[in-house]
């Protein structure tokens, strides 16, 4: 039995933020049922492939997964693990936007065994939030936050975002302080990036959009990774901190390198020596599936350099970073015997560092991960 | 039958400004005289290298036959030598025209004369050639054709009662300048009994035939199977073939005094036919030779070096072969603390250099990385001994020199008259000194200033014309030497003196120098885990200094399932900028910063 995690996308959105680049799609909500359909024909063709695999997590992403109606997601899920083996301790996660759940929702949720929320709340500023495009405001993540606990979910995430346009350190503290009393399991701490082909990318380019410096954004970050950890968080990735055991499995098959299945539009998998990436387009991704073909764009053979290459560039994004005794059973070969040069060079500039058991990155490396990373590709 | 023949051959030259349509002109009279089709031109035949036409000039001459049958019933041949449009190039100009009875003027009908127009029509004046002044761009709504005859008639004195109107682009009035050829050009002298004497106007090399030299035979008759001789050289050779140009290279039998053609003589050396000897026949040599062979002297010079190391075999190759049809440039290996083996490169002029340095990427698809560059400076030391200094790198210490010298230049800009205040500026901050200033009629002025090469070179021209707005055209010959306070100003990055940044300044321009390079540093080198200085320097004294600060932050924030392989493409591609970077001690510096300090802000 091969153990995977199973990633779901949701391609739908209320509206889109202003830094967002993910494949999602406004005003398509008539495509849904269509979609899910479809879905249903995807997990056909890779359940009748890999009839020996055992699901360990899903991973319900978008897109807004709350923005389309709880049926939709029973359905599928249902249809996964009519299809699918399943763990028993099984970890089911779903992302949410404040401004579109429901009680109801969240009941649906509960019952088909989603066991994880993830609150997409990026501030609790208000005036930061219409800034940045959310739709909702502080309010609405309060409510939601109640009634996610009133329906008996525990293991609950909320996304916080730094680096905004015009946001103080003071903003960040606050928000961060405010969020950790309300007994949450995991923070996702991210640092706004400008991508391409995003409105703000435009505004950037302009000089219209005025970020704070990269003195400020280092300080934002360290700040909020010492709030974390004085309040029992613990730092695993780079943009990641979660309580005793809530460490988030499934993005931890990301990291670690291990299969996952990905369904939907433009979704990526990685699974027996192969990832491959989902067309983007409603269009292709149906005319694909009416023909019961996979809705593959691109498809790439990993050997075990790449294998390695990954290991490395992923692994060392977790804070405890690449365990030697896991990098010798699993590629068979001492980590010496490949990257000597490269991890010599990098302790002597001091961006990772060594003990009996692990190879992490640094303080230092942590503000400079692409640097070490490149030396691995 | 020879006589009759040679009474009927015309050889002319073209001389333009650039863009006055020289060669579209040239691609017109070929057509026109039907010695292709239409179908089988490429624009602009003459310009075949790619360069030229894309940059819309010419660099290497080329010359063409052609056959017209003209309005008096006989047939002519007439010998189209094309010339080189630009200041850097005049050598091969004046060898062109040496090899011509006359040459068509061609003035743009709205723009009119230009700088190096005049010192081009000054060359062919001084070869006596009967110059034919043609009028073209008649069809471009700016055109005033009337108000350029009269330029032409007080600028230059040429008569413009019958001068051709003509637009070379839409066809119109090309026969008027055949005719024109054909009346006005004298017939070549010369008798083809007489003993040989060919010019050498240019000359190129493929490795089946060896040289092929172009000639113009003035006395005598040259044939396959003859001993001959290179004047300059005393070199013997036996001629295997000659021919004419259609432009292809055409075998004949013979080529006599008039004639323009090629040899070919199994000469293996491009120096063994140099442009500008004469060709006599070894067993009847003739007394002497014909004037005009000028060794060309490189003005400008620098380091040419490849981008990688193990280029540097490559890079010679293609300077050889550059070398072979451009006599004009030199080059000797040198070796860079900062950018290791390479060569120091001589060049006519900054075009030229630019030019090299283009085909060096394009045709021989190498990646070079280029110094500043810099003109010959003459040390006087104190132990009385004078030298020659091309590269700042080999400047003496200070306290063995008793003075410098640096090169001066008589240069002549012809514009508008309202730009004579941005160019007398531009002029005064260049250390020029304005010698006269004249008006060629009540709208165009020419300013004669004495200019220090070394402030030339620095991107005078692209100043120059974006201070007025690409109007003024300059040119500029060697004055001579003087004294002159100079210094080396020293780049060092990291505390480490870069060589390869190295200029020689004068005193006053050294801050203002210095200041500017270390800021285009600043931003074309990339930030490290360390903060590093850039400083500029004269001696021990820092004039300017920058910081590049030290990177911070390089981190992805996110990177799940869906991320790998794109990040993973980022990684790849900033991983590969980097290894082109060249190594400087501990700093990793991009080419384009080599580049960046060659320009001149647009102040």
């Amino acid at each position: 039995m091969k153990e995977i995690g199973v990633y779901i996308h949701i391609p739908f959105c209320k509206s889109k933020c202003y830094y967002c680049d993910f494949n999602s799609f406004p005003e398509k909500f008539n495509l849904v049922e269509k979609y899910v359909y479809y879905i249903k024909k995807e997990i056909d063709i890779y359940a009748k492939e890999y009839p020996n695999c055992i699901i360990k997590t899903v991973f319900i992403g978008g897109g807004t997964p709350s923005a389309i109606e709880a049926r939709y997601i029973e359905e599928i899920i249902n249809y996964l693990f009519k299809k699918f083996k399943t763990e028993e301790k099984i970890e089911i996660s779903i992302e949410c936007n404040p401004k579109t759940l429901t009680r109801e929702k969240l009941r649906t949720y509960r019952n088909i065994g989603i066991n994880r929320i993830s609150i997409g709340l990026q501030s609790l500023n208000d005036n930061l939030l219409r800034k940045i495009g959310r739709i909702h405001t502080s309010g609405d993540f309060f409510n939601s936050l109640k009634l996610i606990k009133e329906e008996g979910f525990e293991n609950i995430n909320v996304d916080i975002m730094f680096n905004l346009p015009s946001q103080t350190l003071e903003d960040v503290i606050n928000t961060l302080k405010r969020v950790i009393t309300l007994d949450i399991k995991h923070i996702s701490f991210y640092s706004l990036k400008i991508e391409k082909g995003t409105p703000f990318y435009k505004l950037y380019n302009q000089s219209k959009l005025k970020l704070p410096s990269e003195d400020l954004e280092r300080r934002m970050y360290y700040k909020g990774k010492e709030i974390l950890e004085k309040n029992g968080f613990k730092h695993y990735e780079i943009s990641n901190f979660a309580k005793e055991d809530f460490k988030c499995r499934h993005n931890i098959i990301y990291w670690k390198v291990k299969p996952y299945l990905g369904i939907g539009l433009s979704a990526h998998s990685n699974l027996s020596k192969k990832r491959w990436r989902n067309v983007a387009s409603f269009e292709s991704y149906f005319k694909y599936l009416e023909k019961d073909k996979k809705p593959i764009i691109e498809l790439e053979k990993i050997d075990s350099q790449t294998e390695i290459s990954e290991f490395m560039i992923l692994g060392l994004r977790l804070v405890d970073g690449i365990n030697k005794a896991e990098f010798r059973e699993r590629f068979k070969i001492d980590i010496h015997n490949i990257y000597n040069k490269q991890l010599i060079k990098l302790k002597d500039l001091g961006l990772i560092r060594e003990d009996k058991e692990n190879i992490k990155l640094t303080k230092k490396g942590l503000d400079l991960a692409n640097i070490v990373f490149m030396e691995f590709i | 039958m020879s006589n009759s023949r040679q009474n009927r051959v015309r050889n002319f030259s073209i001389i333009a400004h650039i863009d006055h349509g020289k060669s579209t002109l040239a691609d017109r009279l070929i057509e026109e005289t039907g010695l292709l089709t239409e179908r089988e031109m490429k624009e602009q035949i003459l310009d075949n290298m790619d360069l030229e036409r894309e940059r819309g000039i010419t660099i290497k001459l080329q010359t063409t036959r052609l056959v017209y049958k003209a309005k008096d019933g006989n047939e002519y041949i007439l010998n189209l030598i094309d010339t080189p449009g630009h200041v850097d190039f005049n050598y091969e100009v004046s060898r062109s025209l040496a090899a011509c009875e006359g040459a068509l003027l061609v003035v743009d009908a709205a723009q009119g004369i230009e700088a190096q127009t005049l010192a081009n029509v000054y060359l062919a004046l001084d070869q006596d050639l009967e110059i034919i002044p043609v009028i073209n761009k008649i069809d471009l709504p700016s055109a005033r054709p009337e108000e350029i005859k009269k330029e032409i008639e007080d600028v230059i004195g040429l008569d413009c009662s019958d001068i051709p109107l003509i637009s070379a682009k839409e066809g119109i009035n090309i026969e008027d300048v055949l005719e024109s050829i054909v009346q006005k050009i004298p017939a070549p002298k010369g008798d083809s009994g007489a003993p040989l004497k060919a010019l050498i106007f240019d000359s190129f090399y493929d490795s089946y035939k060896g040289v092929t030299a172009y000639i113009r035979v003035v006395e005598g008759t040259i044939k396959p199977g003859m001993k001959i001789k290179m004047m300059a050289t005393d070199k013997e050779f036996e001629v295997s073939e000659v021919g004419i140009f259609t432009p292809s290279q055409v075998p004949v039998d013979e080529l006599r005094a008039g004639d323009v053609g090629y040899v070919t003589a199994s000469i293996k050396n491009v120096r063994d036919a140099r442009v500008g000897d004469t060709i006599t026949e070894a067993d009847r040599p003739a007394n002497k030779p014909l004037p005009g062979y000028k060794k060309v002297t490189p003005m400008v010079y620098c380091g040419v070096y490849p981008a990688e190391g193990e280029d540097f075999n490559n890079v010679k190759d293609a300077l050889e072969k550059l070398q072979v049809n451009d006599a004009a440039l030199t080059f000797e290996p040198e070796t860079s603390a900062a950018l290791g083996f390479g060569f120091r490169c001589g060049f006519l002029g900054l075009l030229h250099m630019e030019i090299i340095q283009e085909r060096l990427e394009r045709e021989f698809d190498l990646n070079i990385i280029t110094t500043a560059p810099s003109v010959i400076y003459k040390i006087k030391k104190k132990d009385g001994e004078i030298i020659n200094i091309q590269n700042p790198t080999n400047l003496p210490p200070l306290t063995e020199i008793e003075y410098m010298e640096e090169p001066i230049v008589e240069s002549s800009i012809m514009a508008p008259k309202e730009y004579v205040g941005p160019i007398m500026e531009l002029c005064q901050a260049r250390r020029g000194t304005l010698k006269n200033m004249e008006y060629l009629d009540q709208t165009r002025v020419v300013l004669h200033y004495d200019l220090p090469l070394n402030e030339v070179i620095y991107d005078f021209f692209d100043a120059l014309k974006s201070k007025t707005k690409g109007f003024a055209s300059l040119d500029y010959e060697l004055k001579g030497y003087e004294r002159s306070d100079l210094v080396k100003l020293d780049i060092l990055i990291n505390k480490e003196v870069v060589d390869a940044f190295s200029i020689i300044v004068h005193r006053e321009k050294a801050y203002e120098r210095g200041r500017s390079i270390a800021e285009k540093l600043k931003e074309t080198i990339p930030r490290h885990l360390f903060a590093i200085p850039i400083q500029a320097a004269i001696g021990s004294k820092i004039v300017a200094r920058e910081t590049v600060k030290a990177l911070r932050k390089d981190v992805l924030a996110k990177c799940y399932g869906g991320d790998v392989s794109r990040k993973k493409k980022l990684l790849q591609k900033q991983k590969e900028g980097k290894k082109r970077m060249r190594q400087l001690g501990n700093v990793e510096v991009p080419q384009e910063a080599f580049l960046s300090v060659l320009k001149f802000d647009n102040d």
